[in-house]
């Protein structure tokens, strides 16, 4: 019987949304194969996490390899991780997600393994002796789908595009711990000069207000802060205030930023270049606020209002208080 | 010091992009090719360390079709000092196939560092940086913003989740270029001469394309939008309304 191993992410010591899609699709594509999920959980040894309960997310068995070198993200030590935990399942397929941690591992763990890897995709199912996989290109210009071959094949899901879903509410997975790898890498990790950590990320958040020139400077960005707070949502940026030095690159959406797919996506004071709309035209529902009837974004939202964001945001964020009551 | 700088040719960001008549690749008629843009400051970090250590030698490699030569062309003009062509019509999606051709004809040499971009814009794929290092058994710091060299020592930073990671290796090593690296140049009216004269040398690969076969290519559905809810801040409550009860997204 052949393995699926759902390769998860730990951050601030809980599994990641995007680790949870994994294992979910996993399940999907097991059912396909008659194959077992075994999900695989790499943690430094304080976590807040039931591994056994990803078993509702469709896992049969959860892999826990748990060590302080674990702790933060090092790219040699978790590849090592990852090659025992295929190497003790004999899996053929892995999925990852295509988070930036998961993008990192990916492409290493299968040129270690001389493996077939399909990144950021939207869709996957397994037809007949492979993975089948719907893949962005061009910035999202076009979609190809692909038909994978090989004895080991590998993908990694984008985020925010496949359901983490109960599809087995209540049920518990098997939990073992994998023996550890011998570590070893020439990288040294000196350092990680942390970012405010209360912070939400762009690609984890299902609400994104995002802001463009028309905020006019950094300080513009506070009513975005407050609305996405409300919201309990991130704040994003184009690139051109990121190019400003407004917010960090980190916010940045499109094609040289992050690509994203939230329930919701406000656009204010942006124009919704090709580039920015390459990064989030995966979103449920868009809005856009901008004050030029002629925009491009207006043509393209689901919902816009033409108007200053400086008198339109104000309000809008007072709604969403008495909303959230 | 000898730099390796490997570049992609790929569609300009503005470029139309519609599938061909196969449904198996894009049209190509009308599209403008550029130098991939993370690959650009790739070449301005190999310009600069040779620079700054006033010696050494900057070979940029291209796998691609006859018309990637263009690349290369722009990449001479900016003054660097060997370029190659590894011919082949296959455009793989598996980077893996990619980095084995560059493995096997880069092996036979020995770089001190391979620049690369971190993600080529047409497939987008941030694999054959990390893939290539693998093969070859050197370090990969993948996604670099900083990069400093003493010696045979190499730190870098990076742009991860929870903040900026310092990494330290030594040469021989890949390094993946992300935005932040550095501002690329333009060709000066001499570099451009200089090209002129500079011999683009060739040499055919055979790049495998059977491990991820693209069946078909779909323009994604355009969106439904267009909703124009109202105007200022008058339009706040409707908004409101639509995004509760209509989509049901607040
Ligand atoms: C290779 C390449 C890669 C790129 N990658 C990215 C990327 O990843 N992400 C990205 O975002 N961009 C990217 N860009 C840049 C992109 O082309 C645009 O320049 C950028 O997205 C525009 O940002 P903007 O919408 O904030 O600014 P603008 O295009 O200047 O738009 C500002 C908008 O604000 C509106 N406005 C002004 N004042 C107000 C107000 N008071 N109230 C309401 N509305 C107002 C204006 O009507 C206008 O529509 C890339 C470009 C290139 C060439
Ligand atoms: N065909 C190619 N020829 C040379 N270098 C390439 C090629 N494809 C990718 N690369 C390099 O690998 C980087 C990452 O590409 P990718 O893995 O396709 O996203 C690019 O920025 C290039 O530096």
């Amino acid at each position: 019987m052949s393995t699926i191993l759902a390769v998860t992410e730990i951050k601030d010591k809980n599994i990641r949304k995007a680790g949870l899609e994994v294992v979910a699709q996993a399940r999907q594509v097991a059912d396909a194969t008659g194959g077992q999920v075994s999900a695989l959980v790499i943690s430094g040894p304080e976590v807040d996490v039931n591994p056994a309960q990803l078993g509702a997310y469709g896992a049969d068995e959860v892999l826990v390899a748990s060590d302080a070198k674990l702790t933060a993200y090092h790219s040699d030590y978790y590849k090592q991780v990852v090659l025992a935990a295929l190497q003790k399942t004999a899996a053929s397929v892995v999925l990852f997600p295509a988070t930036s941690l998961g993008k990192d591992l990916a492409p290493r763990v299968a040129a270690a393994a001389k493996a077939v890897l399909v990144s950021d995709c939207t869709a996957l199912s397994w037809k007949e002796d492979g993975l089948a996989a719907d893949k962005p290109l061009y910035a999202g210009k076009v979609v190809a789908q692909l038909k994978l071959q090989g004895d080991v094949q590998m993908a990694s899901l984008r985020p925010g595009v496949f359901n983490a879903q109960l599809l087995r509410a209540g049920q518990n997975a098997a939990v073992a711990n994998l023996d550890l790898p011998a570590f070893s890498s020439k990288v040294t990790l000196k350092e990680i000069r942390k970012k405010d950590s209360c912070k939400m990320d762009v690609s984890d958040a299902d609400i994104i207000v995002t802001g463009g020139r028309g905020m006019r400077s950094a300080e513009g960005f506070a009513l975005l802060e407050e609305l996405a707070g409300l919201l309990n949502g991130a704040v994003g940026a184009t690139r051109a205030v990121v190019d400003v030095g407004w917010r960090p690159h980190d916010e940045q959406v499109g094609q040289t930023g992050k690509v994203v797919s939230p329930s919701l996506y406000f656009m204010c004071g942006a124009s919704g270049s090709i580039q920015h709309w390459a990064g989030m035209s995966g979103s449920k529902c868009i809005v856009a606020i901008n004050k030029d009837a002629n925009a491009p974004i207006l043509q393209r939202a689901d919902y816009s209002i033409v108007g200053d964001v400086f008198e339109v945001l104000p309000v809008l964020t007072e709604e969403v208080r008495k909303l959230r009551g | 010091m000898n730099i390796l700088v490997l570049i992609k040719q790929v569609p300009d960001t503005e470029a139309t992009i519609k599938p061909g008549a196969e449904q198996k690749s894009i049209a190509e008629a009308g599209v403008k090719f550029v130098i991939n843009p993370y690959d650009e400051y790739a070449l301005e970090e190999a310009l600069r360390l040779k620079e700054a250590q006033g010696g050494g030698k900057i070979k940029v490699v291209t796998v691609g079709p006859e018309r990637a030569k263009q690349a290369l062309r722009s990449a001479a003009e900016l003054g660097v000092d060997e370029v190659l062509l590894l011919k082949t019509d296959t455009a793989s999606l598996d980077g893996l196939a990619i980095a084995q051709v560059l493995s096997e004809s880069v092996a036979k040499e020995s770089f001190d560092l391979i620049l690369m971009g971190k993600e080529a814009i047409d497939d987008g794929n941030m694999q054959v940086g990390p893939m290539l290092a693998e093969l070859l058994d050197i370090p990969c710091l993948n996604v670099i913003t900083k990069l400093t060299l003493s010696g045979r020592q190499v730190t870098a930073e990076r742009e991860g989740d929870s903040g900026v990671e310092v990494l330290e290796t030594s040469l021989p090593a890949v390094v993946t270029c992300q935005k932040g690296l550095n501002e690329p140049r333009y060709p000066s009216i001499r570099g451009k001469m200089a090209a002129m004269k500079m011999v683009i040398a060739e040499q055919t690969v055979t790049v495998s394309g059977d491990r991820a076969v693209v069946t078909g290519l779909q323009v994604p559905s355009a969106r439904s939008g267009g909703k124009i809810v109202g105007e200022g801040a008058a339009a706040v409550p409707e908004l409101i309304k639509l995004l509760h009860d209509e989509a049901k997204v607040i």
